[in-house]
């Protein structure tokens, strides 16, 4: 993209148009052609992810409107439009209203980043990276906003969990995220793709991108972490009084988020746009990473749609008690290994340039160390259930025979 | 195209983000009924009237969980940096850092020994 | 002054740090003074964008907006029934003093260089990267006692804070 507003800059000066303007309108293009990229998917994305629990739950799914329910999120929007929307006498207005508009926003931003191939991408920020996490936080802002705006006790009560998961699972997200900062040496994201020539960073190191994985299904509110709804204990969460099109403002940047973190993780750990025949051409290069960012996001649906939800304190223990400390300890394996190998002059300094067999013998300590790791983690996770398992049946016989049972 | 164009593209894309979002819920502000009362525009608590203030006090371990969350955040900003010029580093790089989180694991262990973890 | 992105931004960004600060000053919800001091320090993170340190401008959002923000919203959340303040505080002139005389110093300060003179000239022609940050941490002459006490005085931060803010009979 930035090639493009260069040139369309150029061919606007050329005609005789004043530098700034010309400067301003090729932004503009360039702005609404790469935010028109999150803007369609997320009238796709309604539907694929109905269209996935439906079949996940053994139904059908949306398969009326248009052909197999393709036009359902139209007739819904349509449907949304026409809807009465309140605004309860004891709200904040002016907070109240745009608090759905930082919400979408805040997810649409982080679009502008996003490499999508090579050569087309909104910007290339030298701390790409780190934009996506201070981004992040406005969502976080819009859901606090939200639920005090609503003057409601579900919605301040739903608002307050939220922030304490949202800001809990931020720690363990950037201590992942900074594995691959770590390994590409830059924390723009065009960069990252490009060190991932040599290897994926999946393979260097699966468990950050196992802690990321856990970290944005939580950061999205899905589930097992989706206290953003708790149907049954707050009806619904910060959104309890909201209705109509601002309801659905949240609900689209709910369902654009997961697919944006799908886009990211496989910019992150599965080299983006890298796969056979990209450089053949950009369109090829961009359906690498929608292969690779949808199946991401096919499996976080996948989780949603099978796990039951967690309550505030298990969800709570298991980030600072496990999460956290595992991010911390994963952070310095990866950096102790790489600096090691580069010590010993088996790993290349500069990831850029380097190959395959270049990171082959760092990979494979990374390697056994990961699996060391996981291996010691499984021990405990199991360790802990069984103790769990003994606790409940001790205190609840009742449910002794269930428990056993479903314990073999 | 310089550093300041590519935050012009990102101030550019801030100012119409939201706009994007809006255009449908003005849209909807054309079309939609109007019909207001008083039952409608009241809180909704599942039927029955709100009692007292809804800015109720909140248990102090959010506060706990906003100040550890605080620290970590302050942390990882020094560790960008140095993530981003590891690969030139020696290992006195690695110390360093290696020490840097060290000493933060300290204080999640105090938090958790004091069970500043949990919640209650 | 000619006109170009950087004096609108710096204009734009002024507004918004100057309006939230008077925000914050003027309403009585302490919620609502919470997002105008969001407001606020979004206009500084402006400013380091302007001043070609967008690393410090991302730390700006992430920390200050990210995080302390949520925390006073979480401090605010703890205090009973002070949304709605009812008291007004009244020593207007005392208090208008103090700023004037806060921001008369200021003002000195940067047009007469008691702190030392900056020239326009004096401007380097290289804007160190973040790489450069980085490495200046951990280098032994450079920054890396600073960083390693910053890590102590935060460890040094949490285990205080957790002290004060732990309930004894939990």
């Amino acid at each position: 993209m930035e090639e493009f507003c260069t040139g369309l800059c150029s061919i606007l000066a050329e005609t005789g148009a004043d530098p700034g303007l010309a400067l301003f309108l090729s932004l503009l293009v360039g702005v609404l052609l790469v935010s028109g990229v999150p803007l369609i998917t997320v009238i796709l994305l309604i539907w694929i992810e109905r269209k996935v629990a439906a079949r996940i739950q053994d139904r059908i799914g949306p398969n009326r409107v248009g052909p197999v329910g393709l036009l359902q999120t139209i007739a819904d929007m349509i449907k949304l439009l026409s809807k009465e929307d309140i605004t309860p006498t004891a709200a904040d207005r002016v907070l109240y209203n745009a608090a759905p508009l930082v919400s979408f926003a805040s997810v649409v931003l982080l679009w502008a980043v996003i490499p999508f191939t090579p050569f087309h991408y909104g910007v290339d920020l030298e701390i790409g990276a780190l934009y996506f996490v201070a981004i992040a936080s406005f969502g976080t802002l819009a859901i606090m906003a939200a639920g005090w705006a609503s003057n409601n006790k579900y919605a301040l009560l739903g608002a307050f969990r939220v922030v304490a998961l949202l800001v809990s699972y931020e720690v363990p997200l950037v201590f992942a995220l900074l594995a691959p900062v770590l390994l590409a040496g830059s924390m723009s994201l065009v960069d990252i793709v490009n060190a991932q020539n040599g290897m994926w960073f999946v393979v260097l190191s699966p468990l950050a991108f196992v802690i990321f994985y856990i970290s944005s299904q939580a950061e999205t509110g899905r589930a097992p972490f989706d206290l953003i709804e708790a149907e049954s204990e707050l009806v619904a969460g910060f959104n309890i009084e909201y209705s109509g099109m601002k309801f659905g403002m949240f609900f689209a940047a709910e369902f654009l988020h997961v697919f944006t973190n799908g886009i990211i993780m496989a910019i992150l750990f599965f080299g983006g746009w890298m796969g056979p025949l990209y450089y053949e051409s950009p369109l090829i290069a961009f359906a690498w990473l929608g292969a690779k960012g949808g199946l991401i996001y096919f499996t976080t649906l996948w989780l949603r749609n099978t796990v039951p939800r967690l309550r505030i304190d298990q969800i709570m223990a298991f980030n600072w008690k496990f999460l956290v400390p595992l991010s911390i300890a994963n952070l310095i394996v990866v950096s102790f290994v790489l600096k090691v190998m580069q010590e010993l002059q088996l790993a290349p300094r500069d990831i850029l340039s380097a190959g395959f067999g270049d990171l082959l013998p760092t990979t494979i300590i990374l390697l056994l160390f990961n699996g060391a790791m996981i291996l010691y983690l499984l021990g405990i996770l199991r360790k802990r259930g069984r103790e769990a398992r003994r606790e409940s049946q001790e205190t609840r016989p009742e449910f002794a025979q269930t428990a056993t049972v479903a314990g073999h | 195209m310089n550093v300041l164009n590519e935050w012009a593209f990102v101030g550019l894309f801030a100012v119409l983000a939201p706009v994007f979002p809006a255009l449908p819920i003005v849209i909807a502000w054309l079309f939609r009924p109007r019909k207001p009362n008083v039952l409608k525009s009241s809180t909704y608590e599942c039927g029955v009237e709100t009692i007292g203030d809804t800015w109720v006090q909140f248990r102090v371990q959010y506060y706990i969980y906003g100040l550890i969350f605080l620290v970590f955040d302050v942390e990882m900003v020094f560790l960008f940096p140095w993530a981003v010029a590891y690969n030139e580093m020696s290992l006195f790089g690695f110390v360093a850092g290696f020490l840097f989180i060290f000493l933060l694991t300290d204080a999640l262990f105090y938090a958790w020994k004091k069970n500043a973890l949990d919640w209650k | 002054m000619e006109l170009n992105a950087i004096s609108i931004g710096f204009v734009v960004f002024a507004i918004f740090t100057l309006g939230g600060a008077l925000g914050v000053v003027t309403t009585r919800n302490l919620f609502q003074g919470t997002i105008w001091l969001m407001v606020s320090l979004f206009g500084v993170a402006g400013y380091f964008v302007l001043l070609s340190a967008p690393f410090l401008a991302a730390v700006q959002i992430l920390v200050y907006i990210g995080a302390i923000a949520i925390l006073i919203t979480f401090a605010v959340m703890l205090t009973r029934s002070i949304a709605r303040i009812k008291e007004r505080y009244i020593r207007t002139l005392p208090s208008f003093i103090v700023s004037l005389a806060l921001f008369l110093i200021l003002l000195l300060g940067v047009a007469i260089p008691i702190f030392g003179a900056h020239s326009p000239e004096s401007i380097p022609d290289y804007v160190a990267s973040t790489r450069d940050l980085g490495a200046a941490l951990v280098d032994e002459n450079g920054y890396v006692v600073p960083f390693l006490l910053a890590s102590v005085l935060l460890t040094a931060a949490m285990i205080g804070a957790i002290f004060i803010a732990r309930d004894e009979n939990a």
